[in-house]
């Protein structure tokens, strides 16, 4: 049994609702009002593929300890959607809470003898203040609101501010919507003992933290990147990606005066022209980017291969989601690990990062279009739907305004003056990475033609295979080179036990950090990394080598990434032990702990055994 | 055969205004076969891009895959190129000139590449207006596979296997003309008077400039009663091994006044009716262009010349208000909002 001190600021709270009918900007205002009070916390949007009608939920978590992925378990359910609510009333934890609309009756369907009921007839309090049913419905979700503000003794004041901030310009509409608030406060106070033994106090834990989803720190990070030429293709869970970048760019790239704009972005027919387009600014000397998703990476194969082989860079953002085909597009998944670093036919491979924070999707992005010039390739940042559409707490977003862009191997007119026959793909350094020119440069050198068939180091179209196989090989120079560009892995080894590692990477972060926690007060030590990107850097390949077990933890069925290793450095397959998620939903840290446990009582028996 | 050209110049060759030679626009050697109708209108995109003395470096040449979509390479040596994937070109293409609105983009490609594997790219940038010359090189067939039919195919033709196509041909000219393209002209690859001052006014035109040309394959399109079919010149040959065999070809060519139907004698024995322009409807009407297209169609007969033109168009950077400064040359003091307006950026967040 928890004592209720423990219960202070540490429980999840779901919000069920219809798509479509305003709750997520009251649930968000939950939120931001814990966030404002000093607490961590983390909302994920679980949300079916429709705009109106079907159910919606969105979970918050609320951790002291700071632990940000999700956790099993429901502590108290906002029940709003009736649709749902058997499934609603059986997920909440015994001792939990579950507040519906009384207006009426429950059914005794719903009637558990080892949960909380509080009833509040929001429908009817709804009817009897307004008479616009839009207002009814949206104040519906304010008034719980409210209610739940004096359950968890969230401070009203904060709440005051952030309906204040949510309408400038539009000071009419905040006394209705505080009003709204204080009704649910008041028939709280009025009916119930509050606060709740789970409840929230305040605490300076998010010092200068900001929220910010991913997709929009993506966004921003192409603005900061120097990205001018966005091509795109909608589709969830990336479509925000280019939304944000079109949002900062019209705010930041647009001449007051003239309204010209220094960014060109297209909505394309499909995925294919949307690479297409990526590909060909590129290879013009501008800084260009697509979002896309596993569908549209599927559909990108050609482009990224052709990319890959014609050395030209691109930036793509795959916010992966639920797959195969069409799969769940909007859940969650790191299941387009495998497509992307080997996207297209005949010998090819790509550079990923892996963001796990909205700070790193901002950093990575803007930091992708330096590699990709650099590499003269393709880099796609592998976010996905959890990072990509929920808020989260992320430290603040930074810039060095001291960096510049690293725009790579490009010859000027000046350079190619001076030198004597230009060879687009001559290894001059011995880096495997050649120079290239941008078209326009010089009237009479430097010109090359790009193509996706074999050619020699001058660009010239052969069937040579010895001057196929000195270019394949040059590729896979450059390969290596990568290695030691791409951002290194972040190492967790407190004590190197040299026994068991955990691998992890992406949004599974904030879980396998709260597992680890979880298993070292039961007395296992874990070492641990997390995988940044591909090519692996040196680091993971030791970090194989010098662990006895290795647990791979990932958030798709085929083990991925322990693929990955095996293909990339011939690791060992039998000490690689997967630890799998895949239904849909971000990972949880008591799933981690489970497989692991259970793991690990598995192969130390093989071993004694 | 060598496939190098001699680099021996006469010094008295003509100059343009740029002090060009027309070999200053030439490729590299042509490996399509003999008389194929690509290489005349190769020839002519060099005596255009000489007559408008655009310096060869400030074009960019685009293509697809196939026999059309090799052609780049055969001429403006000075032009960087991009053989591209198949059907893709048009979005490579408009990936490049959103990168630099400074350059000429000519695109190439095929009535393969563009009608059939191409056709969504096709359509959506004739929709866009973007600010490039883009020729098909229509042979009704696919080359490079040998001799397959290809969309543009005419119904009821016979194929180089004897198959008679069974479908409805697809007519580019027309369908760019409805699509709201600002420049569709059409001619035939033998017409070189024709030709080549089509392509310098799609060169020059400010918006999506779309030439279908009839350029006839020589290998594939010869199959009825031949004396130079594969089957009658391997019974008449011994010993070479050689499994295809190319006939050589004369170039079909054509010349006819204005306003005149005349028939050109095809390789396959076919005659292609050619109606060069006349001024029997009004080019700067959509409507009259479609009218003239169609009722030519309906005679068998094929409308050669510019068939519409939108002089007062505006090209997809205008309509999307991009820089005039083109966007690859913008640098990090412009496009970087600096780490000051990033902590305003962070203060909104919290």
């Amino acid at each position: 049994m928890l004592s209720s001190n423990s219960k202070v600021n540490d429980f999840v709270v779901r919000f069920a609702n219809v798509n479509g009918t305003g709750s997520a900007s009251a649930n968000f205002l939950f939120t931001k009002s814990i966030f404002r009070m000093g607490i961590p916390v983390t909302p994920k949007n679980i949300f079916p593929s429709n705009i109106q009608g079907l159910p919606t939920w969105y979970e918050v978590r609320i951790s002291e300890k700071g632990y940000l992925g999700r956790r099993d378990g429901v502590d108290l359910m906002v029940a709003m959607n009736p649709q749902s609510m058997a499934g609603d009333v059986a997920i909440v934890k015994p001792g939990g809470y579950f507040l519906y609309d009384s207006t009426k009756m429950l059914h005794a369907n719903f009637i558990r003898e080892d949960i909380n009921y509080i009833g509040i007839p929001l429908m009817e309090m709804c009817n009897r203040e307004y008479t616009d049913p839009r207002q009814r419905q949206l104040f519906k979700n304010i008034i719980y609101v409210g209610a739940l503000s004096a359950l968890f003794d969230i401070e009203f004041p904060v709440l005051e501010k952030l309906i204040a901030e949510q309408f400038p310009g539009k000071e009419k509409l905040i006394p209705p919507n505080i009003k709204a608030l204080n009704m649910g406060v008041d028939y709280v106070k009025a009916n119930f003992k509050y606060p709740l033994d789970i409840h929230v106090e305040r605490r300076d834990l998010i010092k200068d933290s900001i929220m910010i989803d991913g997709n929009s720190a993506c966004g921003l990070g192409a603005v900061y990147g120097g990205a001018t030429v966005a091509a795109w293709y909608p589709i969830t869970p990336s479509t925000s990606v280019v939304e944000a970048f079109a949002d900062y760019a019209s705010e930041f790239r647009t001449d007051k005066t003239t309204g010209k704009r220094n960014v060109a972005i297209v909505q394309a027919e499909d995925e294919l022209a949307a690479i297409g387009m990526v590909i060909g600014a590129n290879w013009n000397g501008a800084r260009s980017f697509t979002a896309t998703s596993g569908p549209g990476v599927s559909l990108m194969n050609e482009f990224l291969g052709l990319a890959y082989f014609a050395e030209i860079p691109a930036v793509l953002v795959d916010v992966q989601r639920t797959g195969p085909s069409t799969g769940m597009p909007t859940r969650t998944q790191q299941s387009d690990v495998m497509e992307a670093a080997y996207a297209s036919h005949g010998d090819t491979k790509h550079v990923l990062v892996f963001p796990s924070t909205p700070k790193e999707c901002f950093e990575m992005t803007a930091e992708a279009f330096d590699l990709a010039e650099e590499l003269q390739t393709p880099v796609i940042v592998m976010t996905d739907l959890d990072l990509g559409m929920n808020d989260h707490v992320s430290p603040p977003l930074v810039w060095d305004d001291n960096r510049t862009y690293k725009r790579g191997k490009v010859l000027t007119a000046e350079d190619l003056e001076k030198m004597g026959r230009f060879g687009r793909y001559l290894d001059v350094d011995n880096d495997g990475i050649t120079y290239r020119t941008y078209p326009g440069t010089h009237p009479t050198k430097g010109s090359f033609f790009t193509r996706g068939t074999s050619r020699d180091e001058y660009a010239a179209y052969t069937e040579d295979g010895d001057a196929y196989r000195r270019n394949m090989d040059r590729l896979i120079k450059k390969w290596n080179t990568a290695k030691s560009m791409v951002p290194a892995p972040q190492l967790y080894q407190e004590k190197n036990t040299r026994a068991n590692g955990v691998v992890f990477f992406g949004t599974s972060q904030y879980a396998a950090e709260e597992a680890i926690e979880l298993l070292k007060q039961e007395g296992i030590e874990m070492d641990a990394l997390r995988i940044k990107a591909f090519p692996f850097n040196q680091t993971v390949e030791d970090f194989i080598n010098e662990h006895e077990r290795i647990f791979v933890i990932e958030q798709n069925r085929d083990a991925q990434m322990r693929s990955l290793m095996m293909i990339e450095f011939s690791a060992n397959p039998a000490k690689l032990i997967s630890v799998l998620n895949y239904d849909g939903m971000p990972i949880t840290a008591t799933n981690i702990l489970k497989q692991v446990s259970q793991k690990l009582l598995i192969s130390q028996e093989k071993t004694t055994a | 055969m060598t496939y190098v050209r001699p680099k021996f110049r006469h010094p008295a060759l003509p100059k343009n205004e740029l002090g060009y030679t027309l070999s200053q626009y030439e490729g590299a050697l042509s490996t399509l076969c003999a008389g194929c109708g690509h290489d005349s209108i190769s020839a002519g995109i060099i005596q255009a891009a000489f007559d408008l003395n655009i310096e060869p470096h400030k074009l960019a040449k685009l293509s697809g895959i196939g026999c059309s979509s090799k052609t780049p390479t055969y001429f403006l040596s000075n032009s960087h190129g991009f053989n591209s994937v198949h059907g893709r070109m048009p979005s490579v293409a408009t990936g490049a000139n959103l990168a630099n609105r400074d350059l000429t983009y000519f695109g190439v490609s095929g009535d393969g590449d563009t009608a059939s594997i191409g056709m969504g790219q096709f359509v959506h940038v004739i929709r866009r207006n973007l600010n490039m010359t883009y020729i098909v090189m229509n042979n009704g067939c696919y080359g490079l596979t040998k001799g397959q039919d290809s969309a543009t195919a005419d119904v009821g033709s016979k194929n180089k296997s004897g198959n008679v196509n069974l479908f409805e041909s697809i007519d580019l000219a027309s369908l760019a003309i409805e699509l709201g393209a600002s420049f569709v002209a059409q001619s035939f690859s033998g017409d070189k008077e024709q030709l080549v001052p089509l392509i310098r006014e799609a060169m020059k035109h400010p918006g999506f400039a779309f030439i279908n040309v009839i350029s006839p394959c020589v290998t594939f399109n010869n199959n009825v009663g031949s004396t130079k079919s594969y089957d009658y010149v391997r019974e008449h040959i011994e010993g070479t091994g050689t499994k295809d065999f190319v006939p050589m070809m004369k170039e079909i060519t054509t010349k006819y006044a204005e306003g005149t139907v005349q028939g050109v004698k095809m390789h396959d024995g076919s005659d292609l009716q050619l109606h060069k322009l006349a001024n029997e409807w009004n080019a700067e009407d959509r409507i009259s262009a479609i009218n003239a297209v169609k009722t030519a169609a309906a005679k068998h007969e094929i409308l050669t010349g510019l068939l519409f033109i939108d002089r007062n168009t505006k090209d997809l950077h205008d309509l999307i208000k991009t820089s005039d400064t083109p966007l690859n040359k913008l640098g990090k003091d412009v496009l970087c909002p600096g780490n000051e307006v990033l902590k305003d950026i962070n203060a909104g967040l919290r």
